[in-house]
């Protein structure tokens, strides 16, 4: 297998801007399409919170083609699946199917997201189940410690800051003509991106996104700049109690570098050394396997269109939750005062690269990657240059960017699990 | 050959053996992507525990990271990683099993691993002390999750007799007092070529594969026989019910009943029985599941508001395990609710049969899901193994076949059989905040 690349990725943009790209891969009868439309709760207000990822599901409740029922008959009867799921900066899209149900699966598809109804009494089924998720969370010590983590971490009036699924008073509030509204202002064919990989071909395919997408007409929303994020410069920390819990779960982390950042990959590659590589790299090294203190302790940089999180987190007894978060600092400031030695740099690029086939066994796994490519404008060729642009990282550039982004000493910290006796 | 899309394809068969040591070994030849998987299966689980040792499996299979003399603590999992590759282990009622997923070329890596692992495992005694607080975390993170809590009561309530009524975590007084020596014997009784399979499947010729396997594994002794496993669980002769109190404000509903084992013909019946009540079950290794928005009982719970989300689970396992149902109970509403509503259910597909198109449609949902998890090398070595596990490769291949044959007669005598209120246990998750 070579690697997905200019000479195997067919790119065309429709007259209306959708970007459609097209790789095939006969080896298993299966495709999967994935997208995204450039809308998410970067365009609600902070007090319809919850907004956007409602809207995008909401979209599978029923079309002026099918109700919800005839979309999901038509899909599980064939095995296949069509989702769609609202981010901050983007609402992303997929379907899986066998290819002989490729146009079912695009039919449904583009019904969704260009034909939605909105139907009452689903969208008020589909409240409920929001709102018994957010119960759900209310006593979820991983999902409260996240959430804790983005407020404490980005000012308030940032999209960050705020839950995608929104919160109990907030999702209570949304009309169902609040989520027609926001679709009309928001889902359009400008900035849409969508790829298909398995066993198509390339020339059909084409003409089966260009019928159902060219003649969309829709609007997408104007933008304001994200507001500024500053360097943490202060440890800011908060416990959320819930009764009842054996273990409390621990997110410490800063705002990252966006995926443009010039330093991005060498966020990468230091991430990959704190707490990715083998088990967890350093953190799973220290945290987990010397001191025992957690069954798990690891590091992840989203990057993304913005600012992104750079964080740890580690799931602990809630007696060893002071000596977890003194481990994690220790790490950290191991990661920004000492250059990391020549050897573990260059196990850990050898891993990074390395891997490169893994992630591309599946067509979701090579769909991914010609998304990011499309995404963040690497160009079609980035894979084939990915190996060379890791080795070029050196010891100097991880400490920098370590420096750059990470400190044991100011931070955003969220602990989440019993409250302390 | 088979042709997609008006392609051709080679599809290559699964080779089997057994080397003199008995250890089982099976190769598939995949060359869509230039990596492979490979595995090695240990026939040992929580159904080899008792009271004293439960979650041992678990623990054993932690303490193989923990290093040999020839791969000390670390070095294994670095010098995979190094490698491009992944690495991992798991713990379940009937197995253990260790893989590793790398590049084509550089697998013989990980069969020099899982060879010197399978007879050289220190357990340092320093290394099980450390571990013990990891197991013991792992427990614990385990029980912030009530539907983990509900499901640890409600299947130790469906078994009284047979070891899989007791989670593979193990118990926590277990996990706060087992030794060092207890772990050490058990991992030298079970880990042995002939309790074992090792499973290749990748971007190798097949034959080379097989060399490389009995060069690494042939030379290991076998080991002392295994002790019987002698537990049957007597017949449930009534209903069992099970309240489970705890934080939080959202209750759940779950119900399991005694189903048939692999071996037993109703097992393909009951898979279909299954995917009409609550859709069809995954297949693929890591996501890609199914919605089962269009399944009886989503439209009977969920679509009625009473639940936010349904699901169901027949379980291949060595002995006879359960169907299982596990429901989210609405804001507003109550386990007794969704449990009427789903008995009312359950007593209609008891009643009358299945619609033909439901049956056709579990198949079609079947098929597709074997496509799906044929993308991935690592996928395909997982239900090889699993099934070698419980039956032999066979039974995964045979798969479609199997369930292609099964009639909505068949459906309904399975309903009639093993969805009776005297074969079930239902437990309640009662939140204490409501």
């Amino acid at each position: 297998m070579s690697l997905p690349g200019p000479q195997d990725i067919v790119r065309r943009q429709l007259n209306n801007g959708i970007v459609v790209l097209v790789r095939e891969n006969h080896s298993s009868p299966s495709v999967v399409v994935s997208g995204y439309l450039p809308v998410g709760a970067y365009d609600e207000r902070p007090e319809q919170a919850g907004l956007a990822a409602f809207t995008a599901t909401a979209l599978m409740r029923g079309t002026a083609n099918r109700t919800f029922e005839q979309i999901y008959e038509e899909l599980e009867s064939v095995g296949a699946s069509v989702g769609v799921s609202g981010g901050t900066h983007a609402t992303g899209f997929g379907t899986k199917s066998l290819v002989e149900d490729l146009p079912l699966a695009l039919d449904v598809l583009t019904d969704v997201l260009r034909h939605p109804t909105f139907p009452h009494d689903e969208v008020e089924k589909l409240r409920g189940e929001i709102l018994t998720d957010l119960e759900e969370r209310a006593h979820d010590t991983q999902r409260m410690a996240g959430l804790t983590f983005h407020e404490l971490a980005y000012p308030r009036e940032h999209p960050y800051a705020r839950s995608l699924s929104g919160y109990t008073e907030t999702v209570s509030q949304l009309s169902r003509d609040d989520l027609a509204k926001f679709y009309a202002g928001g889902y359009g064919p400008q900035g849409m991106v969508i790829v298909i990989v398995g066993a198509v071909e390339t020339a059909d395919t084409l003409v089966q996104v260009e019928d159902a997408f060219s003649d969309w007409e829709g609007h997408t929303f104007e933008r304001a700049p994200l507001p500024h994020v500053s360097r943490i410069t202060e440890v800011r920390e908060r416990a959320v109690p819930i009764p009842g819990k054996t273990q409390s779960d621990i997110v410490l982390g800063y705002p990252g570098p966006p995926r443009t950042a010039p330093d991005f990959l060498d966020a990468a590659v230091c991430n990959t050394i704190l707490g990715v590589f083998g088990l967890m790299g350093r953190l799973g090294e220290n945290v987990r396997d010397a001191q025992g203190l957690a069954y798990y302790s690891l590091s992840r940089v989203d990057g993304g269109p913005g600012p992104g999180p750079w964080r740890v987190v580690a799931g602990v007894n809630p007696a060893n939750v002071e000596r977890a978060i003194a481990s994690i600092r220790t790490e950290i400031r191991r990661i920004c005062d000492e250059p990391v030695g020549e050897a573990e740099l260059n196990d850990n690029k050898a891993f990074i690269t390395g891997s490169l086939p893994l992630r591309l066994e599946t067509n979701a796994g090579v769909a991914w990657a010609i998304l990011d490519m499309e995404r963040y404008n690497l160009g079609l060729d980035y894979l084939r240059r990915y190996a060379g642009l890791i080795s070029e990282i050196t010891t100097e550039r991880v400490q920098a960017v370590a420096q750059r982004w990470l400190s044991p000493d100011a931070y955003a910290l969220a602990i989440a699990g019993p409250p302390a006796t | 050959m088979k042709k997609i899309n008006g392609r051709s394809v080679k599809t290559l068969k699964t080779h089997r053996t057994q080397l003199s040591n008995g250890l089982t070994v099976l190769v598939k030849e995949a060359h869509a992507a230039p990596v492979t998987s490979f595995w090695v299966w240990y026939r040992v689980g929580s159904r080899n525990e008792h009271l004293g040792i439960t979650g041992i499996s678990h623990w054993v299979e932690h303490m193989l990271f923990k290093g040999t003399q020839m791969f000390p603590k670390g070095m294994a999992e670095k010098a995979i990683a190094r490698e491009g590759g992944t690495f991992n282990g798991m713990t379940w009622y009937d197995f253990t099993t260790y893989f590793a997923t790398l590049p084509a070329e550089r697998i013989e890596l990980a069969l020099r691993i899982e060879a010197d692992r399978m007879v050289n495992a220190l357990f340092d005694p320093d290394e099980v002390a450390a571990e013990r607080t990891v197991i013991i975390s792992e427990r614990q993170g385990a029980e912030n999750n009530p539907e983990f809590l509900l499901n640890e009561e409600l299947v130790a309530a469906a078994f009284r007799v047979h070891p899989y009524g007791t989670d593979t975590l193990g118990h926590m007084c277990d996990l706060e007092t087992m030794t060092r020596d207890q772990l050490y014997a058990h991992y030298r009784t079970y880990y042995a070529p002939h309790n074992s399979l090792a499973v290749v499947v990748g971007d190798f010729d097949a034959d080379e594969m097989l060399r490389m396997v009995e060069q690494h594994f042939g030379a290991i002794p076998n080991g002392p026989d295994i002790p019987p496993m002698n537990a049957v669980e007597p017949p449930q002769k009534g209903e069992r019910r099970v309240t489970r109190e705890g934080g939080g404000n959202v209750a759940y509903l779950q119900m399991v009943f005694r189903a048939p084992t692999v071996h037993e013909p109703d097992f393909f019946a009951m898979t279909a029985l299954g995917a009409a009540l609550t859709g069809a079950s995954g297949l693929t290794f890591s996501g890609g599941g199914l919605t089962n928005k269009s399944s009886r009982l989503y439209k009977a719970l969920v679509a009625t508001e009473l639940a936010t989300a349904i699901s169901g689970s027949l379980t291949p396992t060595v002995d006879p395990f359960v169907y299982s149902l596990s429901a989210v109970v609405r804001a507003g509403h109550t386990p007794a609710e969704v449990e009427e509503a789903l008995e009312a259910e359950l007593a209609r597909v008891v009643a009358e049969p299945v619609t033909q198109e439901e049956v056709t449609k579990a198949i079609k949902q079947a098929k597709a899901q074997f496509a799906y998890s044929s993308e991935s090398v690592t996928g395909q070595a997982l239900w090889m193994g699993f099934s070698e596990v419980f039956a032999d490769y066979t039974w995964f291949e045979n798969y479609i076949a199997n369930l292609s044959a099964v009639t909505v007669e068949d459906v309904q005598r399975v309903a009639q059989k093993y969805l009776k209120q005297s074969n079930h246990t239902v437990g309640w998750y009662v939140p204490n905040e409501q």
